[in-house]
């Protein structure tokens, strides 16, 4: 193509040439007024190609080839270049990928959309998740709309076939998998008639159990499983990875369950989700199952007066309040990708201006501008692309890894990894922040001047790559106040909230879930004796200093709230006060080590049969009796039957809520009960839900081992599950708080450091460009003192600047953090006052170097540089 | 009288460029010639644009290029036009008639106006 143009240019030239000569002239003559006449070939042959349609296509493998070449011989600048995209990407494109499979990918169900999540809601205590047995039978019955299924916690212990072993379960309704659109992998799923209280006892299990414990056999169906002492018939295997609200193993039908609290129209502990019937919309659900819910309210007043009923959708549901904190870190590794842009950008500018001249040679041979921009512009898409590639393997690297460290549960988090969104994403960040760096070297091509650019030194600077340098390193340093402040913010939060009092001696105590053996609770009395047994057994244990149960461990996950009054006559149950209620045996304010205020604790003689009692927390005692000495009074607890119970003692309140929470939680007030005056008929279901509780002489998790055997049971199924020491509880209350402090303060270090690698860049080919300038300078009586003042104030005004416009940003930023992080503490001088001067002294210590290099140039030697 | 060079109307270069080639074969020189020539030097292509204007008409399949010998031996680029040249120029060449006319209409009216 481009021989045959050259070619079809001579010819034309040696026509025109041969004519002249014919008419007369001298060849030499000739030949000057052909070329005049048709103009600089090189500008015609350039206009020819641009009259080419496929001229872009040449340009760009032309322009990426010569990309490379320059990377190439720059190898520093181009490895500095690219580990800070692939980091910058690559954090960016873990958070995308999270919150891609988190938040916005659709559920792996059949027609995801179409699946809700039902939850209650009152005016006093918000939305809640939990509906009774009663209200769910009713709403499956009556609802054209919507399609209902429901589950609950459940487990218990797996004595066969394998080593005993506690397995957490779900109790789920007949149609939960036919609802979600599922089918078992092996098997079948539960039958309507075997969703019936003394139906045939059949159980599904986890892919996970069928694994480890089945051996992955298609011969398990039909096989016994012994859970909770009773052997189930397994009639299927749940698909791998299928999960509700984290994971189960073992699923057994729900109405088979007999405990008195599934006829309670006010125990509120299924968790419901529906599928929207065809033809019907969201909006049409919502108003059916408000309307039930109102019919259900006149029905039965005493339970559901005020009780309201909405739906979310279900993806929402299940993604739970991780959402806040995803966009957190998303947004706070963008700002660090922006400025390893920031950063790049300014070493491309530094590039650009001195190869200013090279541009403009190539101007005055032909080139035009756009296509010169689009050359810059090409460069930079390459280093982002391959950034970005590099990014790319870094986030697959470390998706799984981050996922791991995430604190708590991250839901559907079996469902993280790169798809073609995230690649999307990925290639997306890459050319945008292309673009971004690319974008200020390329618009500074010259266009007018071309001469001026030629003829002037090498050293002279245009003034406005010195404005726009300035702009990169003010809006680096303001980009890094911000994670530094935010940072700064959780880490004051942090602390403030670590030196809260969790109301109880956290030192020295480990508790763990223990259930008794389903052989020892056939009757009260059994069950009261052998809880004796374990309390007994486990005081004999060597470095058990006090041991005691509890139903509730402070924060632990896991709650009962019940309402009370300090008179016979209640009032509706919408204005009742909410109590967390825990049942406990005496020596538990030992093991706790919670102070007695007024009063006493239980003793052995408060027993089924003797006056009931309560201990009571100070916020309790506020609240009903307005600080007034409590201890004689009685109060009402619809819960626990008509009689009032007698307050015998007051305790500290403990911070049941975790630290960062229990200020701000909607249920403060505190009650105790003492286990041996839970009545007959409860105690079969609170003897599965026990913890015990141990206070030692020696570290707490060494017991766990003698403990564990101690309390095996005379069947050998008997086990210390979800063992943790109390220090742990403490610190997994913060585990939100800490995990965003590491990131932010990770993330503002990063930023710190790109900021001051800026600066430094800036600096030193500034001053570089300014040496003849302080050649002359020194020359005329400046010492180095003033041309490190020089240098210095220079850049003392970037850092202000850019630190001035930052605290606003971080202004902004810290009332985002406030919204989203519980137990946040809003900005307050002390934070800038930390974090700005660590800012301030990097910035001056990085400028030092290129200020130091200035003062020790040479008057003579620069001089002649010009 | 003097020369248009660069005056010409929008697209007109286009068109002429079409006609000239339609009497034959013809190479880039030739064509700046004949253009002079049978203007009687009036139409002057700057010769700057004559070959960025031949290869954009390329492009857009107006003509095809092929290297031939000329009458003295040399090896050069020959354009011809394509069919949708042809046509083209057809209505291109009705066009510009239509508005010949329609400008010849207006100047020649009659100082009354037009009724």
């Amino acid at each position: 193509m481009e021989a045959q143009l050259e070619k079809e240019l001579n010819f034309h030239l040696e026509q025109h040439t041969s004519q002249l000569v014919a008419c007369g002239r001298a060849p030499d003559e000739a030949r000057r007024e052909a070329r005049l006449a048709l103009g600089g070939p090189e500008q015609v042959k350039e206009k020819c190609r641009d009259a080419r349609g496929t001229r872009w296509l040449e340009d760009l493998l032309q322009d990426t080839r010569y990309a490379l070449r320059t990377f190439r011989q720059k190898p520093g600048f181009t490895v500095v270049a690219l580990l800070l995209l692939a980091l910058g990407i690559g954090a960016t494109t873990v958070m995308f990928a999270v919150i891609n499979s988190v938040l916005l990918r659709p559920l792996s169900y059949a027609e995801p959309d179409r699946l809700v999540a039902l939850r209650g809601f009152t005016e006093k205590f918000g939305e809640f998740w939990g509906f009774s047995n009663l209200d769910f039978g009713d709403l499956k019955r009556d609802s054209r709309t919507l399609a209902l299924a429901a589950w609950t916690y459940g487990g218990g212990t797996v004595s066969e076939p394998g080593e005993a072993q506690y397995v957490n379960g779900r109790e789920i309704s007949a149609e939960l998998f036919s609802t979600l659109g599922i089918s078992p992998v092996q098997g079948r799923a539960f039958r309507p008639e075997e969703d019936r209280p003394g139906a045939a006892a059949v159980a599904i299990i986890s892919y996970g159990l069928w694994q480890r414990d089945f051996g992955s056999a298609p011969s398990a169906i039909g096989r016994s499983l012994v859970y909770e002492g009773k052997p189930y018939a397994v009639v299927g295997v749940a698909p791998p990875g299928f999960q509700l609200d984290g994971e189960a193993d073992v699923f057994t039908p729900l109405e088979q369950n007999t405990d008195p609290r599934m006829q309670n129209r006010g125990g509120h502990f299924l968790r419901v989700l529906a599928r929207l019937r065809p033809g019907f919309a969201l909006a049409e659900g919502r108003a059916e199952l408000a309307l039930m819910a109102r019919h259900l309210a006149e029905e039965y007043p005493k339970s559901n007066a005020g009780l309201n009923m909405i739906i979310h959708p279900l993806q929402k549901e299940l993604a739970g309040d991780v959402g806040s904190t995803l966009w957190l870190l998303l947004f706070a590794v963008g700002l660090v990708l922006l400025i390893a842009c920031v950063n790049i950008a300014s070493l491309l500018l530094a590039r650009a201006v001195s190869r200013e001249r090279e541009l403009a040679m190539r101007v005055a041979l032909g080139a035009g501008r756009n296509r010169l921009a689009r050359q810059c512009l090409t460069e930079s898409a390459v280093l982002g692309l391959g950034g970005g590639l590099l990014g790319v393997l870094l986030a697959g690297a470390s998706i799984h890894p981050f996922v791991a460290f995430w604190p708590g549960s991250l839901p559907r988090a079996n469902e993280v990894h790169l798809d073609w969104r995230v690649l999307v994403f990925a290639v997306g960040a890459s050319l945008a922040s292309g673009f971004l760096f690319g974008l200020a070297p390329a618009l500074r091509v010259p266009v007018r001047d071309v001469e001026r650019t030629l003829r002037a030194g090498a050293r002279s600077i245009a003034g406005s790559s010195r404005r726009l340098h300035y702009a990169f390193v003010i809006s680096e340093i303001a980009l890094a106040v911000v994670l530094l402040v935010s940072a700064g913010m959780l880490g004051q939060t942090l602390l403030a909230l670590s030196s809260l009092d969790p109301g109880l001696n956290v030192h020295d105590v480990m508790a763990a879930r223990f259930a008794l053996s389903p052989g020892t609770r056939e009757n009260p009395e059994q069950i009261r004796a052998a809880w004796q047994d374990v309390l007994d057994r486990a005081r004999r244990v060597p470095g058990v200093e006090s041991v005691a149960l509890a139903d509730i461990i402070p924060m632990r996950e896991g709650e009962n709230s019940v309402s009370y009054w300090t008179t016979a006559n209640q009032p509706p149950p919408s204005q009742e006060p909410i109590a967390l209620a825990s049942c406990v045996t005496p020596d538990y304010l030992k093991v706790m080590g919670i102070p007695l205020r007024h009063g006493r604790f239980f003793n052995e003689h408060d027993l089924i049969g003797s006056e009931p009692v309560v201990v009571i927390d100070d916020n309790l005692a506020q609240h009903a009796f307005g600080g007034k000495d409590a201890v004689g009074k009685r109060i009402w607890i619809p819960a626990t039957g008509a009689a009032p119970v007698l307050v015998v003692g007051i305790v500290g309140h403990v911070r049941h809520w975790g630290l960062a929470s229990d200020d701000q939680s909607r249920v403060r007030d505190q009650m105790y009960y003492p286990l041996a005056q839970v009545p007959a008929p409860l105690l079969h279901f609170f003897s599965s839900i026990m913890s015990i509780a141990v206070r030692t002489k020696i570290p707490p998790l060494n017991v766990v081992e003698p403990l564990g055997q101690q309390l095996r049971g005379p069947a050998g199924d008997q086990v210390l599950y979800g063992i943790r020491t109390m220090e742990q509880l403490v610190s997994a209350s913060l585990a939100r708080q800490r995990f965003l402090l590491l990131l932010f303060g990770i993330f503002a270090g990063l930023a710190l450091l790109l900021a001051c690698i800026g600066i430094y860049g800036v600096l030193a080919y500034l001053t570089g460009q300014r040496v003849p300038e302080i050649g002359i300078r020194m020359t005329v009586g400046a010492t180095a003192r003033d041309v490190m003042r020089l240098v210095l104030g220079q850049s003392l005004v970037m850092i202000f600047a850019g630190a001035g416009v930052g605290i606003l940003a971080a202004l902004a930023a810290g009332r985002i953090l406030n919204r989203l992080v519980e137990g946040m503490r809003p900005a307050e001088v002390s934070t800038f006052a930390i974090t700005i001067p660590v800012l301030i002294l990097a910035a001056l210590f990085a400028s030092f170097v290129p200020a130091r290099r200035a003062s020790r140039v040479d008057p003579v030697s620069a001089l002649r540089q010009q | 009288m003097a020369a248009i060079k660069s005056d010409l109307p929008q697209g007109t270069l286009d068109l002429l460029m079409l006609k000239v080639i339609a009497l034959g074969p013809v190479h880039g020189y030739a064509i700046a010639q004949r253009l002079e020539q049978v203007s009687r030097g009036v139409v002057q292509v700057p010769e700057g644009s004559l070959y960025p204007a031949l290869h954009r008409l390329e492009n857009r399949g107006l003509l095809a290029a092929d290297w031939k010998e000329t009458e003295t031996g040399r090896e050069a680029k020959f354009y011809r036009l394509t069919r949708k040249g042809w046509k083209q120029l057809e209505t291109e060449t009705a066009d510009w008639q239509r508005l010949i006319d329609a400008i010849g209409l207006i100047l020649g009216m009659a100082d009354g106006g037009a009724q």
